[in-house]
């Protein structure tokens, strides 16, 4: 009963947190100086057809009332019309949505083995040099932002050594027989492995530059979780039971380590996603975060506003789930 | 086995040295930039475009790390980039420090509307994706050295109101803060005078880790091409340029950027190096 009524006032407060985000974009990009309806119009428009265009997008009326007929049409899924693309918001936002959740799902993936590698090893091996080798690592790793490791591995194994493809989502001769956005995800359902080989290797660089913070994130307080939990008596009782290293490590302290560190990917997940926007741009992949500089570019304002409120109903939704999770997880929030 | 403590602050130590270092470097570069510089960084000349550096072959004498597309020398573009980067790094990071830690204390130790009002404010921040957000911003206000600056501040306070505020809810539920108050300090005395001096590392560390954010924002926004002016040597501008041309010439974007690699670690190494020495609270 508590726990509901704790879900609901999370959902109340979610719900004014993406109000005030609406309000905000919505009031903010409308102080843009330079009309956008101007710049849609070839150079020899009157004034009378610029004022025809911007009553078609009803940008003559005050600002709260354009608001109001936007809050208006969002609720009934209407997220208005793309100035420059001059098609509706949604479809064009929900075109792009599953390149860049392929992405960040994809750089998550990579975070948590590479973070849980790291860690694992470093407790395995502690008091040597690879534990300190490790250490170092992921202080690097976490100094260094997104956007500088996307262009050092584009330097490494997109110049240097040309590995990997450092632009685009898929190579753009190819035929693609998709029926959905998820590329990734449907090359392996038909079976296309060759396809899914080209757009995996489209992927990982971005997908790794996105990762290196997070791994380092996971790896520094998960190793730091192991540590106290290996003092642990029963960890200890475990040992004097005859089990291996490796044993106590993965199956006794591992469990019981990870639940903090589950917490904190959760949160940092969002700033993942939020990362994909300079680095989506960065490799010229085809996702949202692209799309959104394109229209801040353009002044495309009906589109910003549509994909910001998308990242903010990321965001608050990647939050709320982890809430839940760690409420399941956690015993003794469970029966609280 | 080594003594544990002891090995962490020796390697604090070295980090804090090193970065302090190099962070004095860049100073030195940018305030002699005119004298040490060994071309005008802004004269482009189209025969001397995309000369090697120095020790391939091919290199014009004086151009030691080469040139950009447009004839203009690589090297003196960093020296007067550092200008930029380090404005940018120690207005930016002060100003957003100052208001973040003021509505952060506000929150944290009044409490009460204050709390209700910044904290759902903090919400609503945190659900912008930050790149995005300072982009729509230069968008808004229009490219130029105060707007990055006011862009930052008005994006990154939450860092500094998160934790400000969590520390001081923490300190005033402490006993000396009570006797403070029944010796008779009033609510803003109490604020300033206990509190205020005791979340003090946690922010100097923050605003060490503040001004490398900085230096990256100005960079991602001067790649993004909404910075300075175009001409104006950045970092950042630089290594958008460098990306275009990375097949064809690769000091373009190898020298700015190994710079700034250099910059935001030595800025994050000497947060993390004075948290180790100094502060009870994020260690």
């Amino acid at each position: 009963m508590r726990l509901l009524r704790s879900v609901l006032l999370r959902l109340a407060t979610t719900a004014v947190t993406l109000l005030g985000v609406a309000v905000i974009v919505f009031f903010v990009i409308r102080v843009v100086p330079g009309n956008p309806v101007a710049m849609m119009l070839p150079p020899g428009a009157t004034e009378e057809d610029v004022a025809r265009l911007s009553a078609l997008y009803g940008l003559d009326k005050s600002i709260p009332e354009q608001f109001l007929i936007w809050a208006g049409g969002v609720l009934q899924g209407d997220f208005g019309t793309s100035i420059t693309a001059r098609q509706p918001v949604l479809a064009l936002v929900l075109g792009r949505l599953p390149a860049t959740l392929e992405l960040s799902v994809m750089a998550l993936v990579i975070a948590v083995a590479l973070g849980g590698v790291a860690a694992l090893t470093g407790t395995r091996l502690r008091g040597t040099r690879v534990e300190g080798g490790i250490d170092v690592a992921n202080g690097m790793a976490l100094s260094v932002p997104d956007f500088l490791w996307g262009l050092v591995l584009i330097l490494l194994f997109g110049v240097l050594v040309p590995v990997f493809h450092i632009s685009g989502r898929v190579t753009p001769s190819l035929d693609l027989p998709f029926t959905t956005n998820f590329y990734l995800f449907e090359s392996v359902l038909r079976l296309r492995f060759d396809l899914w080989a080209d757009i995996v290797s489209h992927m990982f660089m971005p997908a790794l530059a996105l990762a290196i913070p997070l791994a380092a994130i996971i790896g520094q307080l998960l190793k730091q979780s192991l540590k106290e939990t290996m003092h642990l008596d029963y960890v200890t009782l475990s040992r004097t039971k005859g089990y291996g290293e490796n044993h106590v490590i993965l199956r006794e302290a591992l469990p019981n380590a990870i639940l903090p560190t589950l917490t904190l990917v959760g949160v940092q997940f969002t700033f993942l996603i939020g990362g994909t926007v300079i680095i989506e741009r960065l490799f010229s992949y085809e996702g949202l975060g692209n799309m959104a500089i394109e229209a801040v570019i353009n002044r495309d304002l009906p589109l910003i506003q549509g994909i910001v409120i998308l990242f903010a109903v990321i965001f608050t939704a990647v939050n709320l789930a982890v809430d839940l999770l760690y409420a399941l997880l956690n015993p003794r929030l469970r029966h609280a | 086995m080594l003594d544990g403590r002891a090995m962490v602050r020796r390697r604090a130590g070295w980090r804090l040295w090193l970065s302090a270092g190099w962070l004095g470097v860049l100073v030195l570069a940018a305030l002699l930039a005119p004298w040490i510089a060994p071309k005008d960084p802004l004269a482009q000349d189209l025969f001397l475009g995309r000369l090697p550096p120095f020790w391939v072959a091919g290199a014009e004498p004086g151009y030691y790390l080469g040139t950009d597309s447009l004839g203009r020398d690589v090297l003196s573009r960093i020296l007067y980039g550092a200008r930029l980067a380090l404005i940018v790094a120690v207005v930016a990071g002060t100003v957003t420090c100052l208001l973040g830690a003021t509505l952060g204390l506000m929150a944290g130790f009044l409490r009460g509307w204050a709390d209700v009002v910044i904290s759902r404010f903090i919400d609503i921040w945190m659900a912008f994706p930050p790149v995005l957000f300072s982009i729509l911003l230069i968008a808004v206000i229009g490219p130029g050295l105060g707007s990055i600056i006011l862009a930052i501040v008005v994006i990154d306070w939450t860092r500094f109101a998160r934790v400000v505020r969590a520390e001081a809810m923490a300190q005033g539920a402490m006993d000396y803060v009570a006797s403070a108050r029944v010796a008779g300090r009033g609510r803003i005395g109490t604020m300033l005078r206990e509190i205020l001096p005791n979340v003090l590392p946690t922010v100097v560390v923050l605003l060490t880790l503040e001004m490398g954010i900085a230096v990256i924002v100005e960079a991602i926004l001067s790649f993004v091409n909404l910075s300075i002016s175009t001409d104006d040597p950045t970092w950042g501008g630089m290594i958008a340029e460098g990306r275009t041309s990375i097949h064809q010439a690769w000091w373009v974007l190898v020298f700015p950027l190994i710079t700034l690699f250099l910059t935001v670690l030595a800025f994050s190494q000497l947060g993390e190096g004075l948290k180790d020495r100094y502060d009870p609270v994020l260690r």
